[in-house]
């Protein structure tokens, strides 16, 4: 279980309690968290689940794996710290990230 | 006009089964994409991916589920619509007056809407300043490459379109390609020559750059792009190409009076109607308790829309259970004997 911060582009927090093994995207998507849509469902094949991780936490993360930066690419302001957010699985060791939304997912 | 009994919106695996299922039990449809080929997001987005979780198919790829598919549906030649979009859709008395975006009308009782996310559009600048331009001197897609000769162009992108083009257009136009890293996920063969170009001057590459701004007084004339660090560079350009891949858009499907929850469609498990009578929702479209975005729940879903059809389809007569092994009739349908 990890406390994980969600937040908006207009500064809007939402901190939810996402269990281990679901992904950060699946954690919005269950507790209605506006601003990551997924629509792709979590299939790496859209990217509208695309957040932005501040370098503390983006080191931290398991590495990209082959096809997310690709996705990246198709992202609505991608830059260094760019996650899929369907890409990062929830553990202990995520408790207390922070994940930072774009101003629109595509 | 076309008059029909079911017009089917998307040709992805969902559409197609759907359309298998109406051929079996008598019923007519034409279905209508709007991407250029058959096979919705199998054969967009995962062409060369294997899927595992087809019944009965240990593994195939996206574009041979879609051969299967079509192979499948071949006997009934069901007509397809392609590079169109259903754009309008207006009840009048029994049928629904279905309108595309290039000018077709079909008249069904049925409408089955297999539209998974949305259709597919090109992902476009996010610069304010490229919407004036949009059409006319930038541009997501090529038609006529002449306009092109002895002009100034500049790509963005790092797929294989932005490569293949930019290499293509080399050859008589001034290219810059820009891309906002410096890896490329086109083919290798093209990334290499990309480089060796870059090499010899003939094209400008610009990587971990991203457009800024796109000026011009009534004619494009040049552009700004800035590097990650905030450092900015001007190029002549006199297009610009973008080719960020597509994205799926929902479109007019929300201006159809349906209800939605969120980008998808609410329909009852019995028939997969939507809240309006005739009109059908399967697949990543449609939502329910419950739900699985997987291709064998699509295939479920349009097996039992078709015998939803049926009733408006032909209202005079019952619809009977038959099953393909035994029966007579749908071996005619299908043309074995």
């Amino acid at each position: 279980m990890a406390k994980i911060k969600y937040i908006e582009h207009n500064g809007k927090e939402h901190i939810v309690e996402v269990q281990n093994g679901l992904t950060v995207m699946e954690g919005a998507v269950q507790n209605d968290i506006p601003g990551i849509d997924a629509d792709c469902g979590g299939s790496m094949s859209c990217a509208t689940c695309h957040v932005y991780v501040k370098e503390d936490w983006y080191d931290k993360l398991s590495k990209k794996e082959m096809g997310e930066d690709d996705m990246l690419d198709q992202a609505y302001e991608p830059n260094s710290n760019s996650r899929l957010s369907c890409q990062i699985m929830v553990s202990d060791d995520l408790d207390g990230l922070s994940v930072y939304m774009p101003e629109k997912q595509v | 006009m076309i008059k029909t009994d079911v017009v089917i919106v998307g040709a992805g695996p969902t559409g197609l089964f759907c359309a298998h299922q109406l051929g079996i039990i008598g019923l007519k449809c034409e279905i209508v994409d709007n991407l250029d080929k058959i096979g919705g997001q199998c054969i967009e987005l995962y062409p060369d991916k294997p899927i595992y979780d087809i019944p009965a198919v240990p593994e195939c790829t996206g574009e041979e589920l879609t051969n299967n598919l079509i192979e499948q549906i071949k006997p009934f030649s069901f007509k397809f619509h392609l590079n169109d979009r259903v754009q309008e859709l207006k009840k009048e008395n029994d049928n629904w007056i279905v309108k595309t975006t290039n000018g077709k009308e079909f008249h069904a009782p049925n409408v089955v809407i297999a539209g998974g996310v949305g259709s597919f559009e090109p992902r476009k600048f996010q610069t304010k300043s490229a919407e004036k331009f949009d059409g006319t001197s930038v541009l997501y897609s090529i038609k006529d490459k002449t306009i092109f000769k002895d002009k100034s162009v500049a790509i963005f992108g790092g797929g294989d379109s932005a490569l293949d083009w930019a290499i293509e257009l080399s050859n008589t136009s001034k290219v810059s390609l820009i891309h906002r890293r410096d890896e490329f996920r086109g083919a290798p063969a093209s990334v290499q020559k990309i480089k060796e170009l870059s090499k010899k001057s003939i094209i400008k590459l610009f990587t971990k750059y991203s457009i800024k701004d796109v000026k011009g007084n009534g004619t494009l004339e040049e552009i700004e792009i800035k590097s990650e660090e905030g450092e900015s560079k001007i190029i002549k350009a006199d297009y610009v190409l973008g080719f960020f891949g597509l994205i799926m858009q929902l479109g007019p499907i929300a201006e159809w009076g349906l209800n939605l929850d969120k980008k998808t469609i609410p329909v009852n498990t019995e028939n997969f109607e939507t809240n309006k009578k005739g009109i059908f929702a399967i697949g990543d479209i449609c939502t329910y308790p419950g739900k699985l975005k997987l291709i064998l729940s699509g295939f479920h879903e349009g097996a039992l829309a078709a015998r939803g059809c049926f009733k408006y389809a032909r209202p005079n007569e019952k619809y009977r259970f038959e099953f393909t092994t035994a029966s007579n009739t749908i071996k005619d349908r299908l043309g074995v004997k």
